[in-house]
C-alpha cells in the first residue's frame, strides 16, 4: 500500500507560524492548501484530508475552497505549467497567436498536459501585466513582452 | 516633470530593501506621525488632504476611516487590498515589488491612525515574486523596529501579515476578501453592514488599496495642503496611470489627476502603435464604459470621468486602435465576468451566460437585429440587481459599446459575421 501522505516537520513548523497569524486558525486555508500544493504537486482527496486534519476542520471545508480558488489542482499537471493570459490587453497585442502556436507546437490543445508529462498548457484571465502583453506564467515565473520567437526559445529552453 | 510622490525612487537598484529606503528618507513620515501627531490629527489630515481611494470606486479614505466606531472595544483590522485583478491594471505591482517599504509605512501610519493592531497584506496568489518581497520587507521592517512590539520605542504595537489569494478575481472586492482571509470562497457578503462596521472576524476593519496606503508617508511628511496642491479640486494627488493595448509605450505613469487623456496617450504613452488611429479607450480598467476620440480632451479624474458617462476605477487605461472589433472586445470581457462568477446571484450566473452566447452568435455570424435589444434587456435584469457590485461592472463592455460602436453590431449582422475578421481572412 502506497505511504500515506504526510507533512514534513518542516512543512509542520511552517504551517504553526502561519496558522499563529490569524486569530482563527480556519483562515490558515489558503496558506495550506499553497504549501500542499507545493508538497505534494496536487491536491487530491488525501490531501484535502491531511489539510483539513491539520487546520482541525471538516474536509468539506478546504473542498469548498479547493472548488472556488483557480491557483489549485486536483491532479497532477505537467513539470512545467504554462498559464497564456488571454484578457484583454494581451488579447489585443497577440495572446490567441501565442495560444494557438504552443497548440501547435506542443501538439495538445489548451487545457491539457503533453503524452510525456512535461508541460501543462492553460489559457488564463488578466495576470496584473497588461504593460508588457502579451505575458504568460510558467510555475511561478512571469514571461513578459511575449512573441512567437521568444516562445519557442523559452521552449527550448525548458526541453519541451 | 510633475512630482512624483510614488515612483519617486523605484527606479533606483535595490529600492525594496530597507537600507536603501531609509538612505532615501524612508521611515521618517512614521516617525513623525509617532512621535508628534496623534491618532485623531492623522485622520483629519487625510480628510483635508481629499485622498481618495485608489483601487477603483474612488471613495473618500478620510471618510471611510470615519466610519470606524471608536467605542467598539475588541480588535481591529486593516486589509491592504493587492489583489489586482481588473484586467488592464498592473500599477500596484511595481510598488508591492519595488517600494514595498513604502506600502508598509503607509500601512503603518494608517493602523496608528485607526488604533489597529493587525493588518493583513491580500496579495493575489499569481503575484509570487510580490509575496516574497513583502515578507522580506516585513521581516527587515521588524528587525529595525518599524513593526512589531513598541514600534520606534512607543506603546504602539503592530503585525503585518502577508496573505496570498488563490486566484479569484472577486476576492478584490473588499468584502469576497475578508471571506478569503477568513479561509471561505469569495463570496461577497450583503452590505450593510459595512466592513468598518462588522468586517474582519466580525470586527470593525479598513480596506484600501496599495496605492491608496502608500500615499500616506507624503501626506505626513508634506501636510495635507501640498497634497491638496497636486492635482484637482476633490480630485487630489497624483495617479498611476496603467497604460496598456495598442499604444508604443505601454506602462505606468504617474501624473497628477486631471491630466488628459490626450496628453497621456499621445504624450507620454507615445500614441498609437504602427500610426494607426485610435478607435476607443477603456480609461479605468474593464469595468469602465469605453469612450471614443471625440473623448481625448477628456480630465482624468474621479468626477471628471463621471460627468461624461464614465469612471477613473483603477486608471488603467486600455488603448484600442481601428484594427479592433468591438464586439470581439465585449465578447472576450463578458466571458471572463462569467467565468469569475462567484455563483451566488442568479442574475449575474445565468445572464452572463446566456449574454455570452448571444455574443459569440453575432460574432460568428448567426446572430440577428434583435440581439441588441436582448442583450440590452439581460443587462438591465443584472445591472443593480445583484449583491456585490461585480454585477454592474459585467455587463458595461456589453452596454457602453453597443451604445457608442452600434454600427458595428449592425455589420456583423449584414455581412454575416465578423467584418474585421472576413477582411483580415480576404487579404490572406
Amino acid at each position: 500500500m502506497a505511504e500515506k501522505k504526510q507533512f514534513s516537520d518542516q512543512a509542520l513548523r511552517e504551517i504553526e507560524a502561519i496558522a499563529a497569524s490569524y486569530p482563527v486558525r480556519k483562515s490558515a486555508t489558503l496558506p495550506l492548501l499553497h504549501l500542499a500544493q507545493r508538497e505534494f504537486g496536487f491536491i487530491d482527496n488525501e490531501v484535502v484530508e491531511l489539510v483539513a486534519d491539520t487546520l482541525g476542520v471538516k474536509p468539506i471545508y478546504v473542498e469548498e475552497a479547493l472548488g472556488f480558488y483557480t491557483m489549485f489542482h486536483r491532479s497532477p499537471g505537467g513539470k512545467y505549467v504554462i498559464q497564456v493570459c488571454t484578457n484583454i490587453s494581451c488579447s489585443l497585442l497577440g495572446s490567441d497567436d501565442i495560444l494557438s502556436y504552443l497548440e501547435k507546437r506542443l501538439g495538445i490543445p489548451r487545457g491539457s498536459t503533453t503524452p510525456n508529462g512535461l508541460v501543462t498548457l492553460k489559457g488564463v484571465e488578466c495576470l496584473g501585466s497588461c504593460g508588457t502583453a502579451p505575458v504568460m506564467m510558467i510555475n511561478d515565473t512571469y514571461y513578459e513582452n511575449l512573441s512567437v520567437e521568444r516562445v519557442e526559445g523559452i521552449l527550448q529552453d525548458i526541453g519541451a | 516633470m510633475a512630482e512624483e510622490i510614488l515612483l519617486k525612487n523605484v527606479r533606483i537598484p535595490g529600492s525594496d530593501k530597507i537600507d536603501t529606503y531609509i538612505s532615501l528618507g524612508g521611515y521618517k513620515a512614521l516617525e513623525k506621525a509617532i512621535r508628534t501627531l496623534s491618532p485623531d490629527e492623522i485622520v483629519e489630515m487625510v480628510k483635508k488632504s481629499e485622498l481618495r481611494g485608489r483601487g477603483g470606486a474612488g471613495f473618500p479614505t478620510g471618510l471611510k476611516w470615519s466610519f470606524v466606531p471608536k467605542d467598539v472595544p475588541g480588535p481591529r483590522y486593516l486589509c491592504c487590498n493587492a489583489d489586482e485583478g481588473e484586467p488592464g491594471t498592473f500599477k500596484d505591482r511595481v510598488i508591492i515589488e519595488n517600494a514595498p517599504h513604502l506600502l508598509l509605512e503607509g500601512i503603518a501610519i494608517s493602523c496608528y491612525a485607526l488604533s489597529i493592531q493587525t493588518a493583513y497584506i491580500y496579495v493575489r496568489g499569481e503575484f509570487t515574486l510580490g509575496a516574497q518581497r513583502l515578507m522580506a520587507a516585513i521581516s527587515e521592517a521588524e528587525s529595525r523596529g518599524f513593526l512589531g512590539d513598541g514600534i520606534l520605542r512607543s506603546g504602539f504595537n503592530l503585525r503585518v501579515h502577508v496573505h496570498r489569494g488563490g486566484g479569484s478575481y472577486i476576492c478584490g472586492e473588499e468584502t469576497a476578501l475578508l471571506e478569503s482571509i477568513e479561509g471561505k470562497r469569495g463570496e461577497p457578503r450583503i452590505k450593510p453592514p459595512f466592513p468598518a462596521a462588522v468586517g474582519l472576524y466580525d470586527s470593525p476593519t479598513v480596506i484600501n488599496n496599495v496605492e491608496t496606503l502608500s500615499n500616506l508617508p507624503y501626506i505626513i511628511m508634506h501636510g495635507p495642503e501640498r497634497f491638496a496642491s497636486i492635482g484637482t479640486r476633490r480630485n487630489t494627488g497624483t495617479k498611476l496611470f496603467a497604460v496598456s493595448g495598442h499604444v508604443n509605450k505601454p506602462g505606468i505613469y504617474e501624473l497628477p489627476l486631471g491630466v488628459s487623456l490626450r496628453e497621456l496617450v499621445f504624450e507620454h504613452a507615445g500614441g498609437i502603435i504602427h500610426g494607426r488611429k485610435l478607435k476607443a479607450v477603456m480609461p479605468g480598467g474593464s469595468s469602465t464604459p469605453v469612450v471614443t476620440s471625440e473623448h481625448l480632451d477628456v480630465k482624468l479624474d474621479f468626477d471628471s470621468l463621471a460627468a461624461i458617462g464614465t469612471m477613473l476605477g483603477s486608471g488603467a487605461v486600455i488603448v484600442m486602435d481601428d484594427t479592433t472589433c468591438m464586439v470581439q472586445v465585449a465578447l472576450r470581457l463578458t466571458r471572463f465576468y462569467r467565468h469569475e462568477s462567484c455563483g451566488q446571484c442568479t442574475p449575474c450566473r445565468e445572464g452572463l451566460g446566456w449574454m455570452v452566447k448571444i455574443l459569440e452568435g453575432i460574432e460568428s455570424g448567426k446572430g440577428s437585429p434583435n440581439d441588441m435589444g436582448l442583450l440590452i434587456d439581460i443587462s438591465s435584469e443584472i445591472s443593480g440587481k445583484t449583491l456585490c457590485p461585480m454585477g454592474d461592472a459585467a455587463v458595461i463592455p456589453v452596454q457602453s459599446t453597443i451604445r457608442r460602436f452600434r454600427e458595428e453590431y449592425e455589420l456583423h449582422f449584414e455581412a454575416g459575421g465578423c467584418p474585421l475578421v472576413q477582411a483580415r481572412a480576404s487579404v490572406g
